[in-house]
């Protein structure tokens, strides 16, 4: 049951606090409650795995491979800890921020059943055990999402949703013919039974083209080159809260999927695989970087570095070695709260300084110093500057690429964390060092109040921020030994 | 029976492609719902479609016949089915809202969350 | 809207009882037989579209035990809990219980899977029916 609790809890909180349309309070307490009890059984499953080794269970009781299977492994847990930590914060600056940020009321008694949903399917994701149970829990994902999209009901919310609808379905619809192709060339769907499959080399010999039309979904969920234009033109539109979650979490969903399949369930796919994902990797980096220089929009500049971001961790996938997939673990828990305290710290902004364009605001570094502060830390993490979580995860990936002789792809990886630093000190510059453009010499200030409870997502996810940076060693090893596994049967090129 | 099947799936796919490109909201959302159903007969391929025995076990006999229907890709068919109808009701009442609201159909004229560049060099601002 | 047909106005409710009747023998006779319910649930749908078609969709909610959004929650919430019962035996979750009479946890699943298909598409019929647009949810 342990391994189904991270599931279980937010679907359950998710129709709990969907019962409770018109009991604002209530509805918030159930929420931060359920939120904690998705914390507590994460943590106690995470603690299981690391102490006794990897769970499953095969749901009704069936015998498997037949039955649906959740498997709960150290790299899976690892991740579903990571979610759930993310999940906390955000729900708590939700709660803590109600007053001034959703438009209206209905807004406020969707948001909160829908951001359970999210989490328990991208809880189910980092678990599932088989191919159809994944392209399940994926349309659940889309669907929640979509819910979350429309939640402002103005026209630019059901635009942005109809963009993310029509380039997610599609992508839900490619996965579902290579799920189904998959089971044709193979007769099974279970990740272990199909790994047992791999080894008779005529079924090896028919998997790639079904494998790589998977991929290519996966790839246009996660937002690669030349599939992420839906990423920008939609995120931009979400409430705060969601904005942060699902820009923290799920393209890195489906690149976590990309990594489990390639280097487990399929390892052994041609070495021009990993070849192309490598160079497009380079491509995501820099048109995401290079995307992000252009904008002034804080959530637009941001919504880019997501697609940026992306690339550095399918570098690491097309490394194809224990290391590289050790890197890219590390990266993942990383970028997932290092983004999502950035959107949060850029919600912040817009409650004190009244917009998300960096024309309109500024000051804010005299007038919100602690503001400021988080922010250069996420910044500082996002740039990967030492010592920051994000320094050791582009260490990684970046020495392993140069171990593999991969010098352009290594090189174009240290390019684009400079033109990352340069987006950022935009930010820092025009948001934080120049004065407000409204600020009037003397008398009102051009800023609205914070109330400290307002930081309380934001610096909850800072500690775990600082913590990976000041001591990545516990999580690294924990990693480490979670990823030896993969790309074991092919080994690197 | 697989011919056949597979002449079906290409000239629906080529159909639903076309809507979905058509640039008309509706078109776009009917063409993706034909994608979804072309998409569930490929699952549905896998399930030996040729052979026209049950998987039903008979009374006093202990294993399927060895012609039968695999009847795992129907149920994941069904699945497919359900999910595939609650994005298509989703969908339609979602184009059906932004075509009143806008009082057009037109895909390339949705432009409210990324307006087209006045400035040679900085993008617009976005009021919201 | 166009003008409504007097014989279908006339004929809606009881043929709303007698579609909603067959959803539920539908819904029974899945548990040997085919049938169950995901295809009772859609018929149940075409009984309330079939009244908010012909009368207004404001017949059609009145008609159903509750409305469209805490039906689909409530069935949801019933098909969750069903799985519960195995697991509290120490069987995996989902592993479903048969009593002597043939009742069963699966019932109450497939009366949870019922409702929830019942709650969801009328949710979108009526949106989609309704004129003023009010169609977010």
């Amino acid at each position: 049951m342990l391994p189904l609790a991270p599931v279980l809890v937010p679907l359950l909180t998710a129709l709990l606090t969907a019962s409770l349309p018109h009991h604002p309070r209530l509805r918030g307490i159930t929420s931060l409650a359920g939120a904690l009890a998705l914390l507590a059984s994460a943590v106690a499953l995470f603690l299981h795995v690391h102490q006794d080794g990897a769970m499953s269970v095969a749901l009704g009781n069936w015998p498997l491979p037949y039955a649906i299977e959740f498997v709960a492994d150290g790299l899976g847990t690892a991740l579903v800890l990571t979610a759930a930590l993310l999940g906390l914060c955000v729900i708590a600056h939700a709660l803590a921020t109600a007053a001034g940020t959703e438009p209206a009321e209905q807004a406020r008694a969707g948001l909160h059943p829908l951001l359970h949903a999210l989490l328990a399917a991208v809880m189910a994701v980092f678990l599932a055990g088989d191919l159809f149970n994944l392209y399940v829990w994926f349309e659940l994902m889309l669907i929640a999402t979509l819910g979350l999209l429309v939640l402002g009901a103005e026209r630019r919310h059901a635009e942005a949703a109809l963009k993310y609808f029509a380039t997610s379905m599609l992508g839900t619809l490619l996965m579902l013919a290579a799920v189904g192709l998959i089971y044709g060339a193979t007769g099974h769907l279970n990740f272990s039974a199909l790994q047992g499959a791999m080894r008779d080399p005529q079924v090896a010999a028919a998997l790639p083209a079904p494998v790589t039309l998977l991929l290519l979904a996966l790839l246009l969920k996660a937002g690669v080159f030349p599939l992420f234009l839906w990423l920008p033109a939609s995120y931009h539109t979400l409430p705060a809260a969601a904005l942060a979650l699902i820009g923290g979490l799920l393209t890195k969903v489906a690149l976590y999927v990309v990594m489990r399949l390639l280097g487990g369930v399929f390892a052994g796919m041609p070495g021009l695989l990993a070849e192309a994902l490598g160079w497009l990797a380079v491509i995501t980096m820099i048109s995401g970087v290079l995307g992000a220089a252009y904008h002034w929009d804080i959530r637009r500049i941001l919504a880019f570095h997501i697609v940026s971001q992306i690339g550095y961790l399918l570098l690491g996938v097309a490394l194809a070695s224990p290391a590289g997939a050790a890197g890219t673990a590390f990266f993942l828990v990383h970028n997932v709260l290092v983004k999502a305290q950035l959107f949060l710290i850029c919600a912040l902004i817009w409650m004190a300084a009244g917009h998300h364009d960096l024309r309109r605001i500024g000051g804010l570094y005299v007038a919100r110093p602690l503001l400021a502060v988080l922010f250069l830390i996420g910044a500082f993490s996002l740039v990967g500057v030492p010592p920051s979580s994000g320094f050791w995860g582009k260490l990684l990936l970046v020495r392993e690429a140069f171990a593999q002789d991969r010098l352009v792809w290594g090189g174009a990886a240290l390019g684009v964390g400079l033109l990352t630093l340069y987006s950022m000190s935009k930010i820092w510059l025009e948001g934080f060092w120049k004065p407000h453009p409204a600020a009037r010499p003397e008398g009102a200030p051009a800023h609205a109040a914070l109330h400290p409870a307002a930081y309380a997502g934001v610096l909850a996810l800072t500690v775990p921020i600082v913590a990976l940076g000041l001591y990545p060693e516990a999580a690294l090893r924990h990693l480490e030994l979670a990823t030896q596994t993969l790309w074991l049967v092919g080994g690197p090129r | 029976m697989e011919l056949m099947l597979a002449i079906t799936i290409s000239i629906t796919v080529a159909a639903g492609v076309l809507l979905v490109l058509s640039g008309e909201l509706f078109r776009l959302v009917i063409g993706l719902a034909m994608l979804g159903s072309t998409v569930n007969l490929v699952v549905f391929m896998t399930a030996r479609p040729a052979s026209l025995t049950p998987p039903v076990i008979a009374p006093g006999v202990a294993t399927l016949p060895a012609d039968a229907v695999n009847a795992l890709p129907q149920a994941l068919v069904l699945t497919a089915i359900v999910i595939g109808f609650a994005l298509l009701c989703f969908s339609l009442v979602l184009a059906a809202w932004l075509a009143r609201r806008q009082r057009h159909a037109d895909v390339d004229r949705l432009r409210t969350t990324e307006p087209a560049a006045s400035d040679a060099v900085k993008p617009p601002i976005l009021e919201d | 809207m166009t003008p409504r047909s007097a014989l279908l106005a006339f004929a809606a409710r009881p043929l709303y009882w007698l579609l909603l009747a067959a959803a539920l023998w539908i819904l029974l006779r899945g548990h040997n037989e085919p049938g169950g319910g995901f295809i009772g649930g859609l018929v149940a749908v075409a009984a309330s579209s079939l009244v908010a078609i012909a009368l207004d969709t404001a017949a059609a909610r009145r008609l159903q035990p509750l409305a469209p959004l805490p039906l689909a929650m409530l069935g949801v919430g019933l098909a969750m809990l069903s799985g519960l019962a195995g697991a509290a035996t120490g069987a995996p979750y989902l592993t479903h219980l048969w009593t002597a009479w043939g009742v069963s946890t699966v019932m109450l699943f497939d009366a949870g899977v019922f409702l929830a298909v019942w709650g969801a598409l009328t949710g979108y019929v009526y949106a989609l029916l309704a004129d003023n647009g009010q169609a977010a949810q």
